[in-house]
């Protein structure tokens, strides 16, 4: 076990450094998830009320789209210089891998949240009727699906002609329940209507399921030749 | 043995399939309130059912390749995804054209209809990947999406459950009772679209076969060929 989180910590520690120096990810994620909130700002143009019930659905699919940009890059770094090969034939275990890589993008992306919340409050006059402590635990929530799944499938898809359309095409229509269950937990909490909870629960069910499957199958993956 | 079954299975299927044809348009009763309309359940119905048994017996092919790596059933996986998803479309095709009539919109995001949609897209971006992938993973790959999607599927039923109940809408799919004599009808056509499911599938499980053979063949000349010009 303690091998898994020291190879983990390590390999996070560089991703994490890398990011901080160059700021690849970060920049064009943020940059991108700026450009959908403008275009949808002028393209729908809502009142309060209407821009509270369609909200949820316009940030994430915003952060939806952006999180995929992160991802795409996610192995690229290490098959230059075959890194990836290296740490096949290095004895470390594969799930520390696949938990660094993860972590790593929930980072960037829940870092990518934090700056867009307050400019779609600005651009939408957001106002949450329901309990809005909630919405962290449905953010929480709903990055770890979209970032779980995703990373698995950019490690999928680097096997594969043209990768960089090949994720979103493996990756969306797994995460249709998982988008739903965030895109409605943060209507709820928005308009203040109905109760999140199922939607919170389904959630944390969604990414209980996918975990432990992305961690059973990855050691698979990654050694596929 | 299979010389003999294979034409036997077709003229099966061609006397199911029009017997059936028949029977739909002719011999079943005409629905009170729908009228003929209703007549597009007889190749509505039978072909979900034969999508959802080919995307289970995929599912279950999957499972054997990760376990035991044999090709029969990888290609027995690619296959049935093959032939499941030109039946899902058919259902996703004919669902439509019958409630337009009947409920008064092309599509609701109903349960079953949702979770459908949500299916057939897996399936395609299954297909999609073993089409893109480098052919020496490509089976591995697949068999891990396909397990995936299954995985997903009862979460995209409860999703839709709740998210219908929370926003009720006018459209009520309920079934009620069912006339014996169409119940009947449904299940010669179901025979017959599995009948022909088979034989597709055979032929197509046969082709790739083949298929595989010649290129390990081409590959393998290739290979002679090169050691002879050094």
């Amino acid at each position: 076990m303690s091998a898994i989180t020291n190879v983990a910590r390590a390999s996070l520690s560089k991703d994490l450094r890398l990011e901080w120096r160059s700021k690849d990810a970060i920049n064009s994620m943020l940059f991108f998830a700026l450009l959908v909130v403008v275009i949808f700002s002028f393209s729908f143009d809502p009142t309060a009320e209407e821009s509270r019930r369609i909200a949820g659905g316009l940030v994430w699919v915003a952060f939806l789209f952006a999180a995929v940009v992160a991802l795409n890059q996610t192995w690229a770094r290490e098959l230059r210089n075959q890194v990836l090969d290296a740490y096949r034939v290095s004895p470390a275990p594969a799930n520390a891998l696949f938990l660094a890589k993860a972590f790593g993008n929930f980072i960037f992306v829940i870092v990518l949240e934090t700056f867009m919340t307050p400019l779609f409050i600005v651009f939408y006059n957001l106002r949450a009727l329901g309990p809005a402590y909630q919405l962290l635990i449905v953010s929480a929530l709903g990055t770890w699906a979209l970032v779980v799944n995703g990373t698995f499938f950019a490690a999928m898809s680097l096997r594969t002609r043209s990768r960089e359309i090949m994720l979103p095409l493996l990756l969306f229509p797994i995460s249709i329940p998982a988008l739903l269950a965030t895109v409605e937990a943060t209507t709820a909490i928005l308009t203040g209507d109905f109760s999140a909870k199922f939607w919170i629960v389904l959630l944390a069910a969604y990414n209980v399921v996918f975990t432990t499957a992305c961690l059973l199958l990855f050691d698979t993956v990654l050694n596929a030749e | 043995m299979i010389r003999r079954t294979f034409p036997i299975l077709g003229v099966l299927t061609a006397v199911l399939l029009s017997y059936g044809l028949y029977e739909a348009l002719i011999g079943a009763p005409t629905e009170q309130s729908m009228g003929d309309v209703q007549r597009i359940f007889y190749y509505h119905a039978p072909s979900a059912w034969t999508a959802f048994l080919l995307f289970g017996i995929n599912f279950v092919a999957s499972v054997v390749y990760l376990i035991q790596r044999s090709i029969k059933a990888d290609i027995i996986a690619l296959v049935t995804a093959e032939v499941g998803v030109v039946f899902c479309t058919v259902v996703l095709v004919t669902g439509p054209i019958w409630a337009r009539p009947v409920w008064g919109i092309w599509w609701t995001w109903d349960i079953r209809l949702t979770s459908t949609l949500v299916l057939w897209l897996i399936y395609v971006s299954y297909l999609i990947l073993r089409r893109f992938s480098s052919s020496g993973q490509t089976p591995l790959m697949a068999a891990v999406i396909a397990i995936f999607g299954a995985l997903d599927v009862p979460l995209v039923y409860f999703s839709i459950r709740f998210f219908r109940t929370q926003h009720p809408q006018p459209v009520i799919g309920g079934e009620g009772s069912i006339d014996p004599k169409m119940l009947q009808v449904a299940l010669i056509n179901w025979a017959g679209f599995l009948c022909f499911a088979c034989l597709v599938c055979w032929s197509r499980y046969r082709l790739e076969l083949l298929q595989r053979e010649v290129e390990e063949t081409e590959a393998l000349e290739a290979l002679l060929d090169s050691r002879k010009a050094q």
